[in-house]
């Protein structure tokens, strides 16, 4: 099934659009080739999850898309806007107001509460300090932490994490939402509530969200699945048409 | 996003304390050290601040007060037919020994007054008068005096005798006086008295003090002077500044407290600035988190700054603290010399704030080279 085609279950409007990129890290006389030609696509209203082995370029095709990484050849459009075309300083002002993010490892910093964690991409848009926490401190209650926000992330299982990890990346309300791995650091059941909660929060009609994993039990939770191999994507499907190997 | 900075630095608790630990600690030594370092000099230039007069005159080949040759009296005569000349009396300085009543020695700091004007007196008498000065035997006794005598059993008041180079003296007051270097007492007599109780030579009087008729300047007259041949005037400031620049260039102690100084600076880059470099490494990932959400190097430079600098301002706050505080105590008990000009705040302040810098380089060459993409890794 093509990209394009029109039995998809979101929107008609293309988020990301992927276009023949290539990524070649140097390594020595011979060179890495992390992508190899991709194109893909996601689409607004989607969870698209971008599957393979270990190596393939998943996550290399997420930093490209999220515009953390340059890329060597092709071409990246998010919400109309091509990547390649910005200078480094725009891709980081673009990343900052559209791009929400979600590791693998949570990522929260230690030394600051769990409301402080997730305001801080409102105050890197200039947010004041008090209204951040204010709106942080209200997307936290309705991801069941209201009663931890004063908390600090090691004082938290590693679901409340995940939880907080995505209150992070919603918080700014951000058009494209990013996570790598989410489910890695949690045992089944967790990262299934995880994945729950991520499905039920992020998905809106405006917005795209790519999960880049290798953990298959997740797999029913997307809409389109993009298989990765050595490189290339070599299968692109809904999720309901999708067979895992 | 500062701050974030200060939260992630604050709550970092033992880095944080390390930092200030090590900051302090070489903020410490160096404003301490400096200070005992200008007391010291301060110390060099006793005489000068305790005579007080605005022209000296001393031999042509005396470069500091503290190392004087002997001229003949007939040179205050001279002195005073310079135009310009309001007066010019003569003093004595020197270091004799005085004979306590059991038998033991303390070296004194003779200062011999002009009898008639008591021109260089001390600038504080705390009991008696000066005018007894004219007494026979008669002597005023400083602070310093007191206490040596008072370590040695023997308890200083008005009327307790004791014997200069075997000659009677009496003491008819007590002064506060400016501790010298060596820390000898300032024995204070009239200038006929003082050629008494030292060893006759040839040439007895130390120098000429002179005070410039109104109009005159100090320096002006002291250049005047000085082409009198064989003699040498000095204006009050350039003969301090002259003595202590004399130590500086002649003694080993600007080289003594400059290593413990420098010993500060190192101290303060080795564990300021290694401390501080863990606690970028150790946030590194989340720096990288930072840039990968949008913080661009300029808010994550000011970040980093603001860290260092945040501790820099403690460091050099408590360490200025506990060294006034040790000033404030040794003032007390005029051991060690201390002296605290705002020069030295304010040279260490320079140095912690180049440590903080250097500290926030070494940090930011680190998160320059962060790639956004490693948050992926």
């Amino acid at each position: 099934m093509s990209p394009h085609d029109s039995s998809r279950a979101g929107s008609d409007s293309v988020a990301v659009a992927v276009r023949n990129v290539t990524k070649i890290f140097p390594n020595g006389d011979t060179p890495t080739y992390a992508l190899r030609d991709v194109s893909f696509e996601a689409r607004c209203g989607e969870l698209t999850m971008i599957v393979g082995p270990s190596g393939c370029g998943k996550t290399t095709l997420l930093s490209v898309i999220c515009g953390t990484l340059a890329i060597d050849s092709g071409s990246i459009e998010v919400f109309g806007k091509t990547l390649g075309s910005m200078s480094v300083s725009e891709v980081t002002g673009f990343r900052s107001k559209n791009v929400g993010f979600i590791f693998q490892q949570f990522n929260l910093i230690p030394t600051l509460t769990v409301v402080e964690n997730v305001s801080i991409p409102l105050i890197l848009q200039g947010w004041n300090y008090r209204k951040a926490e204010e709106k942080a401190a209200a997307i936290l209650q309705d991801v069941g932490l209201g009663e931890r926000i004063r908390s600090f992330p090691k004082q938290l299982s590693g679901g409340q994490q995940q939880r907080v990890a995505i209150s992070r990346a919603l918080v700014h309300d951000p058009k494209l939402i990013i996570c790598d791995e989410p489910t890695a650091s949690l045992d089944a059941k967790t990262g299934h509530h995880a994945l729950e909660l991520l499905k039920k929060s992020a998905c809106a009609p405006d917005r795209c969200v790519i999960v880049v994993t290798h953990d298959s039990r997740i797999f029913s939770f997307a809409d389109w699945i993009a298989e990765m191999e050595d490189g290339r994507v070599v299968k692109s499907c809904p999720a309901s048409e999708y067979q895992h190997a | 996003m500062l701050r974030i900075a200060l939260l992630m630095l604050f709550r970092d608790r033992a880095k944080y304390m390390m930092l200030i630990v090590g900051l302090t600690f070489c903020s410490l030594l160096m404003t301490q050290q400096a200070s005992v370092f200008c007391g010291l000099m301060l110390w060099t230039s006793a005489t000068v601040r305790n005579i007080g007069a605005k022209v000296w005159v001393f031999d042509a080949k005396v470069e500091q007060v503290n190392e004087v040759i002997p001229l003949r009296e007939i040179e205050v005569t001279r002195v005073r037919g310079v135009p310009g000349v309001e007066w010019a009396v003569p003093l004595y300085v020197g270091i004799e020994q005085a004979r306590l009543s059991d038998g033991s020695f303390q070296n004194v700091q003779l200062v011999g007054l002009d009898t008639a004007t008591f021109v260089g007196r001390p600038m504080e008498i705390t009991k008696g008068r000066i005018e007894d000065l004219r007494l026979p035997d008669a002597v005023i006794i400083d602070q310093v005096g007191i206490a040596k005598f008072k370590s040695k059993g023997i308890a200083i008041d008005i009327g307790t005798t004791f014997e200069i180079n075997d000659k009677a003296a009496r003491v008819v007051a007590l002064c506060h006086a400016n501790r010298s270097f060596l820390g000898q007492p300032y024995v204070y007599t009239t200038y006929d008295r003082a050629l008494q109780f030292s060893k006759p030579q040839r040439k007895m009087m130390s120098c000429v003090l002179v005070e410039p008729k109104p109009g005159v300047s100090a320096t002006e007259l002291a250049d005047s002077i000085s082409k009198l041949p064989g003699l040498k005037a000095f204006e009050r400031d350039d003969l301090f500044w002259n003595t202590i620049w004399w130590y500086i260039k002649n003694t080993g102690i600007p080289i003594s407290f400059g290593t413990v100084v420098l010993m500060g600076v190192i101290v303060g880059i080795a564990i300021a600035g290694q401390t501080f470099y863990l606690f970028i490494l150790d946030n590194l990932l989340y720096l990288a988190d930072l840039k990968a959400m949008g913080a661009r190097m300029p808010i994550l430079a000011a970040m980093v700054f603001l860290q260092s600098f945040s501790v820099g301002f403690v460091g050099f706050g408590l360490g200025v603290g506990l060294t006034s505080i040790f000033g404030y105590k040794v003032l007390k008990i005029e051991q060690p010399p201390f002296f605290m000009p705002w020069q030295v705040p304010a040279f260490v302040a320079v140095i912690i704030i180049l440590i903080c810098c250097f500290s926030a380089a070494i940090g930011l060459r680190q998160i320059a080279k962060l790639e956004p993409a490693v948050v992926f890794k």
